[in-house]
């Protein structure tokens, strides 16, 4: 359409301001966007004291491994490293695996159940028992304590099962049909025809399970507080997050030249460091996903 | 379907019987019922937790020991003079949220529909993902270094001389709704503008042209062409999140506030563990949960129904 519009006739002024504001404003977002994670990243790299003085950009002053030597050097990081893999691993697989066969069930129009266990979910949406019937409950499940209450609750969630039910009903029906035809069983079905064709829109759901997972903190904060063998990676910060905001910089500074002795890292310097090793990996998978998850949330957004 | 297959003369007048229907799909039955059977325990059983909410809940006492009390605890409740405050902070903060998210996400989509370079297009929009995948410990983080008083947006008002000595942004309380806002904007601005942009693809492009030919400049096609395409989405959007109206987002709220902002930070997810979990009022914490429950449900089936009337998909 533009281009046409550059053949037919000379650019007009509005064309021009329009531009230029467009641009101006994208340009805008993206500095806005991108500047405190590069901010952080700069200040990780740089020695603890010099960046209490402020002026820290995009570029560390007094480039420095030394954040990420004293705290990979930690025992309780590399356990977190452990468990916030392990969870996400676990949950990704089950997730995906889950709603995948519910939701194909509950695309067959003529499953009798398919409008109840539709419903079912759906409600869960918009009411949830609340924090402490919820712990009561998994604390009599024998859940709290425990690894298995970040699998078990999270492994299957009525939004992804809508957007992979959607997907389905998109496919075309003969395929099935030729299939039975053929006398395969229901779960030869869904396993040899039904799972490779929703690769796209499971990718979608692991790229969301896997996030939420590996974002968590609230559930170690909930119900595994006196477990550190338990601790997640976003927890941890959480907690230098929470310890950071008793203090204000000018206590952080006077801490810090304490212990500059010692050649301590600084709360500050703590903060982007685990900041960084939180943030990386998700930065580095969702760009190639991404062709799946606008598609997979258009299905979701609009159509249901 | 399966019917048509296995044409069995004896059996047809079995077939319109629900549980002969249910025998006959026993595999699919089979593939969903632990399915049923899990969100029964993982979402319906702390349903029937509220029970708690009528009682004088103890831990140490069974729950059929427990002392019934009937409304008691909705009455402390809506007596309580922090009450009104908390359902002010929440449907302030939600709302603040839902029209400041609207509005930047719409004019993202439409600023983006008029970029001419589809590689530009596209390295702009998977940078604005970024920050909707991490998570708002992340995110808090980088809010917190932004907004402190020797952070980069007070060394760039000082700059320039808008202020003369650094503001405690996240230390004010009337600022902090829009605290809120705007860290709501900058981590969802990318990901929203994703409906808006889907359905600016499904107009049709003869509309540009013909509106072209009539002399139509750039502007007057983004506003009586593109604008327009988007009031369904827009309206269904906004239906769905009145439906949200009680969730003012706990982990953003409760990870941005501190002390000197409680007043205005205080949420009802907040309210439940303070003056709940804390306190180890277990019923009273319970009895605000339901409340809120209630509301949104309320809300969420009011506006189905709107939605219903107004000819758009339900979500059932």
């Amino acid at each position: 359409m533009a281009k046409l519009a550059r053949f037919r006739k000379r650019r007009s002024t509005e064309d021009i301001l329009l531009d230029a504001f467009v641009y101006i404003f994208l340009i805008c977002l993206i500095v806005v966007t991108l500047y405190p994670f590069l901010n952080t990243v700069a200040v990780s790299f740089n020695d603890g004291l010099d960046s209490l003085k402020g002026g820290i950009y995009l570029w560390p002053r007094k480039f420095t491994t030394f954040n990420y030597r004293m705290l990979l050097a930690r025992p309780q990081i590399y356990q977190a490293v452990k468990v916030t893999l392990a969870r996400t691993v676990l949950s990704t697989v089950l997730g995906v695996f889950s709603t995948a066969i519910l939701a194909y069930t509950i695309s067959r129009k003529e499953f009798v159940l398919r409008k109840f266990i539709s419903t079912i979910y759906v409600i869960t949406l918009y009411v949830n028992g609340g924090l402490i019937p919820t712990y009561f409950v998994y604390r009599f499940l024998g859940l709290t304590n425990s690894f298995w209450v970040y699998i078990w609750p999270a492994i299957l969630h009525a939004f992804n099962l809508i957007i992979v039910r959607t997907y389905i009903s998109g496919l075309p029906e003969s395929l099935i049909e030729s299939a039975k035809i053929d006398g395969a069983g229901e779960f030869t079905i869904f396993l040899r025809i039904i799972f490779p064709l929703i690769k796209p829109v499971l990718a979608v759901v692991a790229l969301f399970t896997a996030v939420a997972a590996w974002n968590s903190w609230f559930d170690v904060f909930v119900y595994n507080p006196m477990k550190p063998e338990l601790s997640t990676l976003a927890y941890e910060l959480q907690k230098v997050l929470a310890s950071a905001q008793q203090m204000s910089t000018s206590m952080e500074l006077a801490m810090s030249r304490a212990a500059a002795g010692a050649n301590e890292v600084t709360p500050r310097a703590i903060r982007a460091t685990m900041t960084v090793i939180v943030t990386v990996p998700i930065a580095c998978i969702y760009p190639f996903l991404q062709k799946y998850f606008v598609h997979g949330l258009t299905l979701g957004g609009v159509k249901e | 379907m399966k019917s048509e297959l296995s044409v069995d003369p004896v059996k047809i007048k079995k077939k319109d019987t629900f549980l002969a229907k249910l025998w006959e799909q026993r595999a699919w039955v089979m593939m969903s019922f632990p399915f049923i059977v899990y969100v029964i325990i993982f979402r319906y059983l702390p349903v029937g937790g509220w029970l708690m909410a009528f009682q004088n809940y103890w831990p140490a006492r069974s729950f059929f020991d427990q002392t019934w009390v009937g409304f008691e605890n909705f009455k402390v409740l809506f007596e309580d003079p922090v009450f009104f405050q908390v359902l002010r902070n929440t449907i302030a903060i939600s709302a603040i949220k839902l029209t400041l998210g609207m509005f930047f996400a719409i004019l993202l989509a439409l600023i983006l529909n008029e970029v001419r370079s589809i590689k530009f297009k596209r390295i702009t929009q998977t940078i604005s993902y970024l920050p909707y995948f991490i998570s708002w410990v992340v995110a808090a983080n980088l809010v917190r270094d932004l907004l402190a008083t020797d952070g980069i947006i007070n060394e760039i008002l000082m700059f320039f001389n808008i202020i003369d000595k650094p503001i405690m942004f996240l230390g004010v309380p009337e600022l902090f709704w829009w605290v809120i806002g705007f860290s709501h904007v900058w981590k969802q601005i990318g990901w929203d503008a994703i409906v808006y942009l889907a359905a600016m693809t499904s107009i049709n492009p003869n509309l540009y042209e013909a509106a072209m030919i009539d002399g139509a400049s750039r502007l007057q096609r983004i506003r009586h062409i593109t604008l327009p395409a988007l009031r369904p989405t827009l309206v269904i959007l906004m239906i769905l999140n009145i439906g949200q109206l009680m969730n003012a987002g706990f982990e953003q709220v409760y990870l941005l506030q501190n002390g000197r902002v409680i007043e205005y930070a205080r949420i009802f997810e907040i309210f439940e563990l303070d003056f709940g979990l804390k306190m180890m009022r277990y019923s009273f914490a319970t009895a605000a949960g339901i409340f809120r429950s209630v509301v949104s449900i309320v809300l969420v089936l009011s506006a189905n129904y709107i939605a219903k009337r107004l000819d758009q998909e339900r979500l059932i």
